[in-house]
Formats: C-alpha cells, structure tokens, sequence
C-alpha cells in the first residue's frame, strides 16, 4: 500500500493541492491519527470513508488547523499547501483557513440575516472594496450555493429561519464568498434529509470545477456518488487511498472490504 | 467578477498588510482581556491589603501592669466591709488610686518627664479602668488596706502611638494627649510595665462608648450573629427544602407555580434594604416584636436567605437522576416516599452546601439591620437562648458599621480588625461548604 | 393561657396522638400489621398531624388578628377630640400601647392588684410616676381616655386570650378524637398524611408569596399614610430633599429627584467599570484562558461576590475616598469631600465585577462552539469571532446581565451609605458628595423615628419607589436571558 502511495505520489507531486506526510495527532495521550501519509488533488472532490472513531474527521480539521482550537490537540508531520508547510510557525491560521474553507456536521448559520451570513467572510478578509461589490460576492455566492433562487427575495431575514438543507447550503455558499482554494466538509449531509442531500451532492459536484473538495462522510453510497478518489480511514490508519472506483469495486486492503461489504463499521 | 478562477497571491509563510493589521487587532483585543483579568484580581488584592493594614494591628493591644494601694480610709471609712457601704464609693474615688500607682510605678523605675503633672501621667491609663477596679473590690473586698496588682488597659491614645496612629508631632495638636506621655509611656514600656500582648478582650468585650475605644470589643456582636444564624438556620433550612420539594416534585404546570417561581427568582434580586423595611414595618411596628433583637433580625435574614436555598436545593434535586425515582416507584413506594426515602437523602449534600453558602450571605448582611434596631449601641450581653432571642444585641457587620460612624480614630482600625474577624467565619463557612461538595459530590 | 405553655400543650398532644393511633391502628389489625392498610408510624402520624395542624393555623391566625380587632374595638372608645387634639389616631394609639405595657407591667410586677387596676384612676393616681418605675416614660400625664382605653385594652386582651386558649385546646382535642375514631386497620391513614405533608410543603412554597405581598402591603399602607399628608406631586417631581425635623411636615421638602439623581449617577459610574472589566475578564477567561489560569482568575474574581457589601463601604470610607480627594479631586479644584460620587460608583463598580463577569461567562459558555468553529473555519481571528459571532448571538444574555447588575447598583447599601455621602443634591461634578434613595432610608429610619410624620413615613415612599424600578429591572432581565436560554436549548 505505501509503496504504492508513494509511487502516485512522486508521478502526481505537481498536481497535489495538499499533501501531508507522516501525520500524527494525539488528543492528550489518544494517538488519534497514525502516521498518514496522502496527497489530495486540485479540482477533485476526495471523501474519507471510515467507521465512527477512525480519525477521519479528525484529520480533516488537521488540514486548515482547526485543530488549534482544541487545547489538548497536539500535530506531528508535515502538512504543505501549495509546497508549503502549514504548521511551520511563521503561518498565521487565519490566513490559511482563508484559503481552506470549512462546512460543518450541523448547519451552523450565524444568528444574522441571510445577507450578513455571506458578507461575513469578505467582510473581515477585506475581499470587497465598495457596497455594490459586496452585493456582487453575495449574489454570486449564493447562486452557486444553489440557494440564491429561494432567498433572493429575503435577504435580510434572519439565516437561523431556513430550513437544515437550506441552512447547509448556506453554509457552503458562505465558505464560497471567501474565495477558497480548498473546501474542507465534514459530513456535511449527516443532518440533512434526502433530498436536501441530493441537493447538496449536486452542489458538490458543481463546486469541484473551481475547488477542491474533502468531504468527510458516513455515507458509502454518497462517497461513491460525488467523489474521484477515496481514502479509507481505520482506527487511526490511512487504510488505502485511490481512485473511487477502485476502491469500491477492487479494494486492495481486507479491511476496505471488509468496510465497504458491511462487516465492519 | 469571477471566483475562484483566480487563485489567491501571495505566500502562506508571509502574511499579507491586511493580515498583519488582523492580527494586531487580536492582540489588543487578547490583551484588553488579559488587562480586565488583571484589575479585577488587583481589586481584590487592594482590597484586601488595606483591609489587613489597617485592621490587623487591633489584634494587639497596650496595657500597663500597675500595683494599686487600696486605702481604708478612702474607700471604707467605717472599716465593716459592708457592701452597700461599699459601692457607695463610685469610679470617681477609684480614679485617685489608679493615678497615685502610676505615680508609684514612676517613682520605682526612676523615670522623670519634664512638664508631666500627675493627672496627665495618670491620663496613660484607660477610663474604664476605675470601673474595672472598682468591680475588682467589690467582689473581693478583703483586699482592702492592702494592694493589689492588675493589668489595666493604656489609653486608646497611648495605644495608637505604638501601632503609629498617634505621632509626637500629633500629640502636640491633640488636646487628648501630649507628648511628655508618649515618652512616658515609652520609658514604661522599656521597662517592661507597659506590655502588648494578644487582644483577646478585643474578640469577647461587649462595645465600648465613644472616649474609650481601646476597651470596646465584638463579644456581643459575635454572638448576637450567632443568635440570627441560628434562627436563621432552625427556619430557613426546612421552609427551604420543603419549598423545594414542593416545586420540583410535585407542583403542577400551572399558573400558581409560575407565579411562585417568579417570586423566588425576584425575591433574590430584590435589595436587602427592602427586606429591612418588611422587618420594621411587620415584624417590629405591626407583630410588636422587641427593636435590636436577633429574633427579628432573623427572621428578616430567613426571609431574604430563603431564595439562596430553594434556589440552590433545587438544582440539587434536580440532579438527582429520574431513575431513582422510577426504581422506587417500581417496588411501589408512594411518591412521597420515593421523594423523602430515596431523593432527598442523595440530594442532602448539595442542599447542606447551598445553605452555608446562604448562611454565609446572611452574616454580612448589615442594611436590613439597621433598620430594625440593630446599630443601636449595646454593651450588655444577650441572656442564653431562648430569652436571649429577644434581647438587644449586635451583629458583627452591623457593629462594624457602628465603629465607623466614630470620630476617634481608633475606631477605624476596630472596625478593620472586625471585618478580619467577620472574614475568617465566612472563609471557614466556604472552606466547609467546598470541603462537603468535594467529599459527597456524585457525579451520575 | 399563654402562647408558650399553648405551644408546649400542642407539642403533648402531638406526641400522645402518635402513640394513640399507633395503638389503636395495631388493636384494629389484631397485632398483625399486615392486616392494616398503612404502616402502623402513618396511623400515629396521623392522629399527631390531625390533632396539631388546624389548632397551629388557628393559634398563628388568631395571634395575626388580635391586634388588629383589639386596635378596631379600642378606637372606638376614643372620643374625637382627643384624637383631634394629638394630629392622628395613630399617636393616641401608640400611647394607649405604651400605657397598657406599662400597666401589664407594675401588675406582673406585684405593684398592683387585679381589683386596684380595675378602680385605677388618673385622680388618685401619679400613673405617669407609677409607669416610670416599670421603664414606661411618658412625655405628658396621662388623658383619663387614654387610661380608659388602656384598660379597656387589657380586659379585651385578657378574654381574647382565654377563648383563643379555647378555641386552639378544642381544636386539637377534637382532632385528635376525630383522628382516633376514624382509624381502624381499613384506613387509608398514608394517603392521608402524605395529603398532609404535601399541603404543608405547599405552604412553605407559598411563603415566597407571602413575602412578596408582606413586602407590598407593608409599604404601601405606610406610603399611603405618608401621601395623605404629603402631596405627591411634591414627592415624585421636588427638587429639594429637605427634611425638617423641628415642625411636623409643612416646612419640610421631600422631592425625591435629587435622590433619584444620586443613585443613578453612582450606578452609572459603577456600571462604567464593572462591564468592561467584567465583560472582558468573562470573554478573556472563557475564550482565551487557558485550564490553569481559567481555574486560578476565576475563583480569584469570584471571592469579590462573596466579600459583604459593609466591607467594601469600609474600602471606600478609608481608602478609596481620601485616595481619591488627595490625588484627583482637590488638585483639580473639583471638590474637598472625601465621600463622592466617584468614590462610591468606584467601589461599587468593583463589587459588580464578579456579578457582570460570571452571569456574562455563563451566557457567553451558552452560544454553540458550532458558531466559534463556523466563524473561525472561515478564516476569522478569535477576536473577530468573539465581536462578530459569539457577542452579537449572547447580547440579550448580556444585556440582561446589566440590567441585574444596575438593579443591584440601585438597591445597594452600605457602599453609599459610607461612600457617598448624605448631601441631596442635583450636581454634575463625580467629586461631589451626593446622596441615594437607600441611603436616606437608612436615615429616615434608624435613631428617633416617628410613625406619624412625613419625615418618618417618606421613608416607606422610596422604598416602595426602589422596589418598583428595582423589580421592574429584574423582570424584564430574566424575562430576556430566560428568552435567550430557550433560544439555545
């Protein structure tokens, strides 16, 4: 499996967005992630896949440092964005966590108007100069969250006021507004019914021609619906990392297929 | 305008002119956090220390050792000890005697003071000593013809000299007290006559009047405090937790239970001063009940600690879990008795702590006392309960008060050391109350 | 009878009812206690609940009313001119108590005998010498109406006694009998007590109510009294607090506005302290504290809640006060007072610290972490997170929190009563000495007070005027923050 990784790596090192090497984490005296090593490509849409527990949302927060915010939380290994490292000391998080873009478990609107929620981010990133500009981001952020066609005539009403699946493409499109390179999603359809789901994985697809997309999921089916590649995290592991279809049809490890067949989980 | 066509410039590694200024506004912004922090750590640690400065001083106290001829032909002529005879003599005939021993004690060690007359030499010594005396002998009146050695108090004056209140410069402005007695009793007390031992009279004396500060005492206050926190305790804690009980267990959703929820949560905001006018106008003007006594002072503290408890036993029984409740009512207990048998003993821990936590509150309390007639001034102590409920005491916040309103300066430094005083209790009644949290504290 | 040997006869019937119907129950069931519906201890406590409760209630309502009736039947006996004559009926009342005490006293003291003070009489008798012995010291000799009622007082007093010692002895052996006879091994005697306890819980729950109305009434008769002699336009809109005690009302001006004005100016500058210091201490020690220093700063900042308010009244007299005379007021030429204003909103600003800090720490802990997480996932510094986010979505948790802390700024006593000072004044200048609505109930209050004056009852107006704004501050605050949970839960 390393042998393999390692080969993909070196043919793919121009084109990987993020690559991370060697990574552990421990939460206090828990090694919550062991040694994972993966490189996760521009304008892809790469799910992690695992049984509850396994890291793997874990790792995402690595990947724009949320994980700072956690006292006990400790990063070991090397993880670069564009060739640079982002836990090299002189990187301010803020900064990198405007170029990697999170979406959350729980839709989580800002007890703000639908407009305020958007303008949030250009607004302390300093993305807009004027008014009109401002209205720009927003309208086009919310066209493509795919949402701007149900609040363009309530834009001031309050975005706690939506429906879950309207306030999770809320979500994305406030992610959106900030211009990120990288948008990072944990679970992002967990709270959602199925055809604000369906909703969202199309807004997924979408978004992966300007982004590139991680998307944590419970969700096998989902995970081979809107994403390229697939890793697949156990207990902590990097079990296997490769292209969606192989990895469903062809898993290389027992233990993706054990996974993926339903025996473990 | 396009999105994300455009990849973001600039290097991770280097923070941008914007990101900078972000970042300096975090920092004032962590900073003014950390200065908020700071000062009100620093108000306590000021508050404190000038507490301490000044009161800790009143823990020691000056007194003189003298040896008093007692004359026969001035306090009994007749020579039959009769004691009606006896007490005819009142503290004016005593005064002469205290000034001769202090004469006598100046003539054994040598010491001279230019411009000291007899009077002010003797001015050295308390006014309460000539009663003390005077009780002395009355009691023992086979001493008379013969001498007798006490200690008596020095003046309040004298005392303030050595705790640096009272300076030679100041004695010179000070009509009370002059500089040839500062040396006076500076040469007593290189002697040795003149001693400053522990001020146990300062923590059992009754209160003292106006000109004799070095003699008043916090005995009656500590125990007219003692007196409310037992009534206190004897009709708060079971009003308390049978109201609890009620509310959390029994009471119906319904508007009357709303009501009562709202009224407890108001009562515990309402201002203490309230509470006193209650007091005044039902339990003195209107139930006829005696002004300055522990009974009324506290039944109003009862009153305004009420909602402390409810407050804090209900979210003790709160936290009991449901499933004791099931479990009991399971094997068919009744629901009184799943109540009494089983909740109310595993939420008793955290019912006893919210009650000192509330007695705690109750002995500071000092505005709804003076309302009902406590700042009066009383130097007798309260007779043993129950009568004593209703006799005229003081309370240790109300005694400081009192102390404050005081011109002689001596006064201030009293009340300092009756806070340290009043201090230490409610320090021990937190230390007991979080030493009984952290004991029987469950977690389910 | 008296009340105590009473209470001691309630307490002997309590105890003999237990075993009564104890023994009863277990005669009923034949010895065996399993043929009796309720254990043996609810038949016993039963017949004790049964014998003493409505005899108690009678007994505590009797003693509530007896004054009142005695006061209504003597009134009667007054003739109009002496209530005339001395201003209020009040006053001639209160004489007539002190008679009577008096009265009580010289008989239980020997000085007289039943039959001497039936045939008492203001001719024959010094009564106002007589009464001077048993510590009763009267300022004039004594009206024969007056004694008159006094006795009157004393006979009524007497047989109320005696049939309020029937009515409560009767209530509890009719209770108790009426207890016996129903037990027998088919009564329900547990649903009964246990009916019992919980109406006795539902009294102790009520006395919050109690308390409530006690508080009410008992100011608002007295407020009523004060604005029949006071006009209340005067009151609520003078700009003079001038109370006289020489002449009975007239020359005096009770204008509440110049107090008003004391007490919100102290507020003010007391809120201008705590907020900022405790709203920052709150977010500084829930957003970037770490463990230790969160578990050190907290309690630190929390013993302040726990000093009583005498001991920061003192701070302010000896320290605060004069630190701020000699150092700001007097070389600026703003004042040589020690007691101000600023003196007092200081200190009162640091005991409000730990109430702003903990009731904001609470609310601030209350706003989801998903909203943190959102923000800071986009990119923004804590700081941003915390003015942006986290305090916008806490603001009517917090804005709560101030109103309860300025309801406690307005009632709070003895930081002004030492700090402040006693000059009713309307003055903009913080070095000023000023005065507040609490402290001049203190001062209208303690030392020599008469009922029957304005300058007496004024008192009872501003404590009724406190209570009100004071109420309507925390309502409305836990109206908010209990709004403002529901939001979150």
């Amino acid at each position: 499996m390393l042998d393999t990784q390692a080969s993909e790596s070196t043919t793919e090192m121009t084109q990987a967005k993020i690559s991370a090497r060697n990574v552990q984490v421990f939460y206090g005296d828990n090694h919550a992630i062991k040694d994972v090593n993966v490189d996760i490509e521009d304008k892809t849409v790469t799910a992690f896949i695992g049984p509850s527990g396994c890291g793997k949302s874990t790792f995402l927060r690595c990947l724009n440092r949320m994980n700072d915010t956690i006292d006990i939380a400790r990063v070991e290994g090397e993880i670069t964005l564009d060739g640079e490292d982002i836990y090299d000391p002189k990187v301010d998080p803020v900064q990198l966590r405007a170029k990697v873009g999170m979406v959350f478990q729980k839709p989580n609107p800002f007890p703000k108007s639908i407009y305020d929620n958007i303008a949030y981010g250009p607004r302390i990133h300093g993305l807009a100069r004027s008014r009109a500009e401002l209205d720009e981001i927003v309208e086009n952020s919310l066209r493509r969250g795919a949402i701007w066609d149900e609040v363009k005539d309530r834009l001031h009403a309050p975005g706690t006021g939506l429906s879950g699946g309207q306030q999770q493409r809320l979500c994305i499109a406030r992610a959106i507004a900030t211009e990120p390179e990288v948008l990072l999603m944990d679970e992002p359809c967990s709270a959602l019914d199925p055809i604000a789901t369906a909703q969202v994985e199309e807004l997924i697809d979408e978004l992966r021609k300007n982004f590139s997309v991680v998307i944590v999921t419970h969700s096998m089916q989902q995970a081979a619906r809107v994403s390229q590649k697939t890793a697949f995290f156990h207990l902590g592991n990097l079990v296997e990392y490769g292209e969606t279809g192989q990895i469903f049809t062809n898993p290389r490890d027992s233990r993706t297929e054990s996974y993926i067949t339903g025996r473990i989980g | 305008m396009s999105m994300g066509d455009t990849p973001r410039k600039g290097s991770l590694l280097e923070p941008d002119a914007r990101t900078r200024r972000r970042n300096a506004a975090e920092a004032r912004f962590h900073l003014y956090g950390l200065v908020a922090v700071c000062l009100g750590i620093l108000a306590l640690i000021v508050l404190l220390s000038s507490i301490l400065s000044n009161g800790l001083s009143s823990f020691r106290q000056a007194y003189v050792t003298l040896e008093v001829s007692l004359p026969e032909d001035r306090l009994d002529k007749s020579g039959v000890r009769d004691p009606e005879v006896l007490a005819k003599v009142s503290t004016f005939g005593y005064a002469p005697l205290i000034r001769d021993a202090v004469g006598a004690e100046m003539e054994r060690l040598g010491i001279q003071i230019e411009g000291l007359n007899e009077k002010d030499a003797g001015g050295i010594i308390s006014n309460n000593a000539p009663a003390r005396l005077r009780d002395h002998v009355l009691a023992n009146s086979d001493l008379i013809g013969g001498t007798v050695t006490m200690t008596f108090l020095a003046n309040g004056r004298i005392d303030g000299y050595f705790k640096g209140r009272v300076t030679m410069e100041s004695a010179e402005r000070d009509k009370n007290v002059s500089p040839e007695q500062l040396q006076l009793a500076d040469a007593l007390k290189e002697a040795g006559t003149l001693t400053r031992p522990f001020n146990w009279a300062f923590i059992t004396a009754g209160d003292a009047s106006e000109n004799r500060a070095e003699a008043s005492g916090l005995g009656v206050a500590i125990l007219g405090s003692l007196y409310m926190m037992i009534v206190v305790l004897v009709l708060a804690l079971p009003i308390g937790v049978a109201a609890s009980i009620y509310l959390e267990e029994f009471a119906p959703k319904n508007r009357i239970t709303d009501l009562i929820e709202v009224n407890i949560s108001n009562l515990a905001a309402v201002p203490s001063i309230v509470f006193g006018i209650l007091g005044l106008a039902i339990f003195i003007n209107f139930a006829g009940l005696p002004q300055s006594a522990p009974i009324v002072g506290g039944l109003v503290l009862t009153l305004m600690t009420l909602p402390t408890i409810i407050i804090s036993t209900r979210a003790s029984l709160k936290a009991v879990p449901p499933s004791i409740r099931d479990a009991a009512l399971g094997v068919g207990a009744s629901k009184m008795q799943a109540v009494l048998h089983h909740v109310l003993p595993l939420a008793a821990p955290g019912i006893l702590t919210g009650t000192i936590i509330g007695l705690a509150q109750a002995l500071g309390e000092t505005a709804p006392l003076l309302l009902i007639g406590m700042v009066a001034f009383v130097a007798e102590y309260p007779a043993a309960p129950p009568e004593g409920f209703f006799d005229p005491a003081s309370a240790l916040p109300v005694q400081i008060y009192n102390w404050t309103q005081r011109a002689d300066p001596a006064f201030v430094e009293r009340a300092s050391g009756a806070i340290i005083v009043l201090l230490v209790f409610l320090v021990s009644m937190n230390a007991l109350a979080i030493f009984l949290r952290r004991k029987f504290e469950r977690r389910w | 009878m008296t009340v105590p040997s009473l209470f001691l006869v309630l307490a002997a019937m309590f105890i003999a009812g237990f075993f009564l119907g104890r023994a009863r129950a277990m005669k009923s069931g034949g010895g065996d206690i399993r043929r009796l519906h309720s254990l043996p201890f609810y038949y016993g406590a039963n017949v004790s609940l049964t014998a003493v409760i409505p005899a108690l209630g009678a007994l505590i309502a009797w003693l509530l009313m007896q004054p009142l009736w005695i006061e209504a039947q003597v009134s009667e006996l007054l003739p109009p001119e002496l209530v005339e004559k001395a201003g209020a009926e009040s006053l001639v009342m209160t004489d007539i108590w002190r008679v009577a005490g008096g009265l009580v006293a010289a008989k239980e003291a020997g000085a007289l005998s039943q039959s001497e003070l039936a045939t008492l009489s203001t001719e024959t008798t010094d009564i106002r010498a007589l009464l001077g012995q048993f510590g009763v010291a009267l300022a004039a000799d004594v009206d024969p109406a007056v004694l008159e009622a006094a006795k009157a007082s004393i006979d009524l007093s007497r047989a109320a006694a005696t049939w309020m010692a029937a009515v409560v002895l009767t209530l509890s052996v009719g209770g108790l009998g009426f207890a016996l006879w129903r037990t027998d091994k088919d009564y329900r005697a547990r649903n009964v007590v246990e009916f019992g306890v919980l109406f006795l819980l539902l009294v102790a729950a009520s006395i919050a109510i109690l308390t409530t109305v006690g508080i009410v009434l008992s100011m608002l008769f007295e407020t009523r009294n004060f604005f029949s002699q006071y006009p209340w336009q005067e009151f609520f809109f003078g700009t003079t607090w001038d109370p006289s005690f020489s002449g009975r009302g007239g020359a005096s001006k009770l204008g509440i506005l110049p107090l008003l004005w004391g007490t919100l100016y102290i507020s003010l500058i007391a809120l201008l302290v705590a907020v900022p210091i405790g709203l920052f201490s709150a977010i500084y020690l829930s957003e970037y504290a770490g463990k230790r220093m969160r578990s050190l700063a907290k309690p630190a900042i929390e013993i302040l809640a726990g000093i009583p308010t005498i001991v920061y009244g003192l701070f302010a007299l000896i320290t605060v006060g004069p630190l701020l005379r000699d150092y700001f007021a007097s070389p600026m030429g703003l004042g040589e007072s020690s007691s101000s204003v600023m003196t007092a909103g200081l200190v009162m600003g640091i005991m409000l610290i730990p109430f702003v800090s903990s009731l904001s720490d609470d609310i601030i802990n209350a706003v989801p972490q998903t909203l943190r997480d959102g923000s800071l996932g986009l990119g923004a510094t804590r700081s941003e997170t915390i003015r942006q986010v986290v305090l916008p979505a806490a603001l009517p948790g917090i804005v709560g929190a101030i109103l309860l802390a300025a309801s406690r700024a307005i009632g709070e006593t003895m930081i002004v009563v030492l700090g402040a000072g006693a000059a009713a004044k309307l003055d903009l200048n913080p070095f000023e000495a000023m005065t507040t609505v609490t402290v001049k109930i203190v001062s209208q209050l303690t030392g020599d007070t008469d009922f029957s004056s304005p300058e007496t009852l004024v008192a009872f107006a501003l404590g009724l005027t406190l209570f009100v704004i004071t109420l309507g501050l925390n309502i409305l605050a836990l109206v908010i923050v209990r709004r403002y949970r529901e939001q979150y839960e």
